[in-house]
């Protein structure tokens, strides 16, 4: 690895429900500017890994530094707090309000002064700019930023959640099966919202089921298999067929080769 | 593994017909529109009825009937937009009545003290309600239901079942009326579009209302952008137990009286109805304080024409109960259609 030092790092990550260990020492870093992807099967620990690297759950054990500082996410709030934006598969908007809005959902801008202190006023038409200016930027077409957007499709509304964690994150984002409940066009636009996300210089993390996309956006590629990270490959390493076989647990042998190629010294 | 999800969205030519009917449902949708259609139409059936509606002093007392259950409406207004309801608003209502005119005819505190205590009470109640809903996670039906009761037995409790008149002229001033060009005006009256305008600000122009449509909109979503969902729900019951009070004040005014009979028939329903009559979905996130105001007038033109016209008070329930399910009714098509 050429990078020097990681964004976000996960050592020995340990979370268990009653009998189920959902994550057994699981490991993980992020680099500045790449795409990482988790994939898994279901139950091999991706979605309990980013919930607690986006705070929605806080680990037993283990620990996650971000910048290589200490820290404990112990709500989305303060992962937010720290530049960590998270983009969620069941569209996490406001339907009945408009773009705008909903970029700034939680976030609002107020006038400065009097109108904005006193009489807590909204800057709408601030808020309106910045978010036509920041949708131009990740080329997100959208007629209007002043509607609602339930009348949005799936694609755009996704395009909107993108948009908003961008605009947001300081640090890093996290999409948890952005596309997942999309169809193929709007899937297409979403994944190219993601590259131009990294283009502007924002490390992302991403979940996904579809190898193909997987192996499209991802710089690395790390594979979860019972609560572990088993391996850490490249798309230029390693093949679909591949990664699946590791990731269902059918190369076995492939694991300790993949793990020492490819995992960085930390 | 799965294969990726492929669902691919058939492209539609769109016909004239579809993008007329796409039209219709835009203009319908638009929360205001049907309220308003709707009192036009029902002003426009009692002038052609009665000779007598059509004039300002009708109009005049139209709105000065209005204004109890418009400001009852208001903090309705807030506590449906977060997917809620409130049964007990009028029986708050009447408790914050009963308070102020005792503590003022029986007890000799001072009028405006009085008045701050019975509004002060009514907020007490919204603070129950809210910090029961946000707490304990208990579904506002049931919780309103309990406190709807409560408010109820204390009323009646705290009054000896006694009604208080000879109010000191403090309690009085919102019945009062001043006249602009011949037409009397009820304080009241005046009271309760200052407060629907403050509503209609605090909803549309600030962060907080913003916050208040998003919990009843998508509570997930609201929790997860960092909204505080348990102190937007605390502050909305708050706020209505706050009108409440407001209209416990009015009521005073308008009936000279301390009744512990008072808001038990009529006005529970008619805010309710004035709500959704406005367009705010009971499903949450949708709607508006105009549309309340709109649908707490419809609510009085359709009482004051019923009467002028000599239709039976009974027969004024049964309107009102069709109104509300038709509104109902349409907010839930238009929830389907949107799902």
């Amino acid at each position: 690895m050429s990078s020097p030092a990681p964004i976000l790092e996960a050592r020995g990550l340990y979370k268990r429900y009653g009998q189920v260990v959902a994550l057994d020492g699981a490991d993980f870093e992020l680099y500045p500017g790449e795409i990482v992807a988790i994939i898994g099967d279901n139950g091999a620990g991706k979605s309990t890994l980013i919930k607690a690297l986006s705070g929605a759950l806080q680990p037993d054990d283990g620990e996650i530094r971000l910048d290589g500082q200490h820290v404990r996410f112990r709500t989305p709030a303060d992962a937010r707090r720290a530049g960590i934006e998270t983009v969620y598969q069941d569209l996490a908007v406001a339907p009945s309000l408009d773009i705008a809005s909903n970029i700034f959902l939680g976030r609002e801008a107020r006038y400065g002064g009097p109108l904005g202190l006193g009489l807590r006023l909204l800057d709408k038409r601030r808020m309106r700019r910045e978010a036509s200016t920041h949708l131009a930027e990740l080329r997100i077409g959208i007629q209007s930023i002043s509607v609602p957007v339930e009348s949005l499709s799936g694609g755009q509304r996704q395009g909107v959640a993108v948009a908003r964690a961008a605009k947001w994150a300081r640090r890093l984002a996290i999409m948890d099966e952005p596309t997942a409940a999309l169809g193929v066009n709007e899937t297409r636009q979403v994944l190219d919202q993601i590259l131009r996300v990294r283009e502007r210089g924002l490390p992302v993390i991403i979940i996904s089921h579809d190898m193909p996309h997987v192996f499209e956006l991802a710089d690395r590629i790390l594979i979860m298999r019972l609560g572990k990270r088993v391996a850490v490959v490249t798309p230029q390493s390693h093949t679909m067929s591949e990664a699946v076989a590791i990731m269902t647990g059918a190369t076995q042998a492939e694991l300790e080769q993949a793990m020492t190629k490819d995992e960085p010294e930390a | 593994m799965r294969p990726g999800v492929v669902s691919e969205e058939p492209v539609r030519p769109v016909t004239t017909t579809q993008r007329s009917l796409q039209l219709a449902r835009r203009v319908l949708g638009t929360p205001t529109v049907g309220p308003f259609i709707a009192l036009v139409l029902a002003m426009a059936f009692f002038t052609v009825k009665s000779d007598n509606f059509l004039q300002g002093q009708n109009l005049s007392l139209v709105l000065q009937q209005v204004m109890v259950v418009g400001v009852l409406a208001i903090g309705q207004t807030f506590v449906i937009l977060t997917a809620g309801i409130d049964l007990s608003c009028a029986t708050v209502m009447a408790f914050g009545q009963i308070v102020m005119t005792k503590l003022a005819v029986v007890n000799g505190v001072n009028p405006l003290v009085a008045i701050g205590l019975g509004i002060l009470a009514c907020v007490a109640f919204g603070l129950l309600n809210g910090g029961l809903v946000t707490s304990l996670k208990l579904p506002a039906f049931i919780v309103t239901l309990g406190t709807l009761n409560i408010a109820f037995a204390l009323t009646h409790v705290y009054s000896n079942d006694e009604t208080y008149s000879e109010l000191p002229s403090q309690l009085l001033f919102f019945g009062r009326t001043f006249t602009i060009r011949g037409t009397e005006v009820t304080y009241g009256v005046v009271l309760m579009f200052v407060l629907f305008g403050i509503a209609w600000y605090a909803l549309t122009q600030t962060a907080w209302g913003r916050h208040v449509y998003t919990v009843g909109d998508n509570l997930e979503a609201a929790r997860l952008m960092g909204i505080k969902v348990s102190r937007v729900l605390l502050s909305v019951y708050v706020l209505a137990g706050l009108t409440y009070g407001i209209a416990a004040l009015l009521l005073v005014g308008r009936t000279e009286l301390g009744d512990p009979n008072a808001g038990q028939t009529t006005e529970n329903l008619d805010a309710i109805t004035a709500v959704v009559l406005g367009g705010t979905s009971l499903f949450g996130g949708r709607g508006s304080v105009i549309g309340t105001l709109i649908g707490a007038i419809v609510v009085g033109v359709f009482r004051n024409g019923l009467t002028l016209i000599g239709v039976e008070v009974v027969w004024q329930y049964f309107v009102t109960g069709v109104l509300v399910i038709l509104a109902v009714s349409v907010d839930q098509l238009t929830h389907r259609s949107r799902a």
